[in-house]
């Protein structure tokens, strides 16, 4: 599953996609078209637009330049261009800084362009993380409904789950059994407030004994998940 | 939120590699029985429920057609932990409705939800939490005597023993399966365990006492033990009971409990005491159903005979617990005869319709019974109006059978069905010539 990377589409020249490339985009679970020329390049354009490109200059310099400039020269430049230079071809690189976001050197070390791609596309990683609730150890993906704790899962059943992500989106905060029951369960479940202490009781038994004061009672009040504001 | 719960178990299953779903669901005598589908029919099995050949559940033929349906409850969705996280699995609780989607009579969780509704009717939620006891043992082959794995006694530190590490490792499992625990302890008996669990509206508390059985029986074979719920596997020592606590809210109080009351009762809950002691009787074979539970039921061991109540006798059918301080949310009422070898939905069924009907028809509750009933003869008890429970499971048939409310509250198809097993079973134990026999009278007669 490509969980960890955008699902959108990169641009890679020449068609036939140099093969250590190819491979390196399909572990990583990157999506990706060849393209043969400026011309293929619009034509196989997804919708969104190309997310990014990676261009081999190493065989045949002038096209692969050439690719470049039709990219930046866009009405919308794609940003995330990746070149591959031979070691003798680094002084191209010299004068031509707008054409490119970062380099590689070919024949490409697999580990070297996976890295490089994550670092580019570490922007776009960190816009899918406004899915993610953390508070100390605890996350939770609102996108995937998974819950983890010190990197280990934390299994929850629904409205165990829709209880802590509630507590962890309002950290600090207080709150009723009756205003848990209505933000969490709404108004039409007839369990009653004591449903939000069997709830509040099994979180803090999956939490372990450890972390079951990450939940706090306060007295005659209500629940409180994390650091008061004010302590 | 239906459609939300929805989508969290189908999401759950695909993000936790859940190979297998287990659908669960309880035949009437309380075992707990499961069919496993794959993850790709968990959406088909969530929006039209799995149809399956009920014909071979206890207490689920039916004369017409066997096909039933099972409707998994979203909510009770939970990865295994036990199992090897590669093939993950998960269960999900069902109820088992009729092909046209309305309750099947033979589905104790839907006799449990019926009588809830009826509760919550009147106003009132249920709550409970049980006192589970239990004994590990070497794994039993036929014929063999029960081997206790360890001597220790009623809150013994034995913190090297292994029963006490099973223990520890049950309470981990249960407590990941959504089951808090409240206490746990080594009791009184050789290899005897005790774990109490904390209080739920009774429906979750049915569901977590399965659950429990399972855990608790799971651990124990991992490290090659038996464990057993049977109500009295060991002569000359106390057997296992599933004490009950019990409580109604209304209105999110507490509708035992009247400060200015002396015992701070309040009126609902005398009543509601007053309707489990006058038909008391009657669920016996609900809440102790085998022939073994009533060899628990006898004097000297701690378990109730006499249909009596009291605020800290244990030697009551009924015990309602003295708080350490004046706390409206502590007052509750402990029901002591059931064994954790009954069927909880059945079992939390009877009991709360015993209350209910004290409520209703405004029972009067009789004078306490403070001082130790074991000691008194029979005409002082009979003097006091103090009856016993029934001796066995054939007295406990009989008195069911004439039984208006244990036929309402578990409608005509459990309660025939149930009373034919039963009887059964009890002409089966009847017909047994035991070594106690053979030993006794074998030469001398």
């Amino acid at each position: 599953m490509s969980d960890q990377q955008p699902d959108r589409m990169l641009a890679v020249f020449p068609d036939p996609a140099p093969i250590d490339v190819a491979r390196t985009l399909d572990l990583s679970g990157y999506s990706w078209k060849a393209v043969r020329s400026g011309d293929a390049l619009e034509k196989l354009e997804p919708g969104q637009g190309w997310a990014g490109a990676i261009v081999d200059c190493s065989q045949d310099p002038e096209s692969g330049w050439a690719i470049c400039r039709a990219l930046r020269r866009r009405e919308n430049p794609v940003g995330r261009v990746i070149v591959l230079v031979t070691g003798a071809q680094l002084p191209d690189l010299e004068m031509r800084d707008d054409l490119f976001d970062d380099f590689c050197l070919a024949p490409v070390h697999p580990r070297e362009l996976d890295s490089r791609l994550r670092h580019l596309f570490y922007a776009d990683l960190a816009i899918s993380r406004e899915s993610l609730i953390e508070y100390s150890d605890l996350v939770l993906n609102t996108e995937t409904y998974q819950a983890s704790f010190g990197g280990k899962p934390l299994d929850l059943t629904y409205m165990e789950y829709e209880l802590l992500k509630f507590l962890a989106q309002n950290p600090g905060k207080v709150f009723s059994r009756e205003v848990l029951l209505s933000r969490v369960w709404g108004y039409e479940y007839y369990g009653g407030a004591r449903t939000v202490d069997v709830h509040i009781r099994r979180l803090r038994a999956k939490l372990g004994e450890e972390h079951a004061n990450l939940i706090e009672t306060v007295r005659s009040v209500g629940y409180r998940f994390g650091q008061s504001r004010w302590a | 939120m239906i459609e939300q719960q929805r989508e969290y178990v189908l999401r759950t299953v695909e993000e936790r590699g859940i190979r297998l779903v287990r659908l669960w669901f309880t035949d009437v005598l309380g075992n707990l029985k499961s069919f496993a589908i794959s993850p790709a029919e968990m959406e088909n099995a969530l929006d039209d429920g799995m149809i399956f050949d009920g014909s071979a559940i206890d207490g689920f033929s039916r004369v017409q057609e066997s096909d039933v349906l099972a409707l998994p409850d979203a909510n009770t969705f939970e990865v295994l932990p036990w199992v090897d996280p590669k093939g993950a699995e998960a269960r999900v609780f069902c109820d088992i409705a009729k092909l046209d989607g309305t309750a099947f009579d033979g589905d104790p969780r839907q006799v449990l939800r019926r009588n809830l509704n009826a509760a919550r009717a009147m106003g009132f939620q249920f709550y409970v939490a049980p006192d589970i006891e239990y004994f590990y043992f070497d794994p039993p082959t036929i014929d063999s005597r029960p081997i206790p794995l360890d001597e220790g006694s009623f809150f013994d530190l034995t913190s090297s023993d292994i029963t006490s590490s099973l223990r520890k490792e049950t309470i981990r499992t249960l407590e990941t399966m959504s089951i808090p625990v409240e206490y746990s302890f080594h009791e009184d008996s050789p290899s005897q365990h005790e774990i109490d669990l904390r209080q739920t509206d009774a429906l979750t508390m049915a569901d977590s006492v399965m659950t429990f059985r399972l855990v608790v029986k799971e651990i124990a074979a991992l490290h090659k033990v038996h464990a057993t719920f049977m109500p009295k596997p060991l002569e000359g020592v106390q057997g296992s009971g599933m004490h009950l606590h019990l409580n109604l809210f209304k209105d999110e109080q507490n509708a035992f409990y009247d400060g200015d009351d002396q015992y701070n009762l309040s009126t609902t809950a005398k009543h509601f005491i007053a309707g489990l002691l006058r038909h008391a009787a009657e669920i016996t074979a609900v809440t102790n159903q085998n022939v073994n539970s009533y060899k628990r039921l006898v004097p000297g061991f701690e378990a109730p005979i006499h249909i009596s109540w009291a605020r800290n006798n244990r030697s009551g059918l009924v015990r309602v617990p003295v708080q350490k301080r004046n706390s409206d949310q502590a007052t509750r009422i402990e029901y002591r005869s059931p064994d954790p070898a009954c069927n909880p939905y059945l079992a939390f069924s009877v009991i709360l319709a015993a209350g209910l009907r004290g409520i209703k028809e405004q029972y009067e509750l009789p004078a306490e019974a403070d001082s130790n009933l074991f000691e008194m003869g029979d005409d002082m008890l009979a003097k006091l109006g103090i009856e016993q429970l029934p001796q066995s499971m054939s007295d406990a048939l009989r008195v069911m059978e004439r039984s208006e409310l244990v036929a309402e509250t578990l409608g005509e198809h459990i309660f025939e069905w149930f009373l034919r097993n039963k009887r059964a079973e009890w002409r089966g134990y009847k017909t047994h010539i035991s070594q106690y026999e053979l030993n006794r009278y074998l030469r001398s007669l």
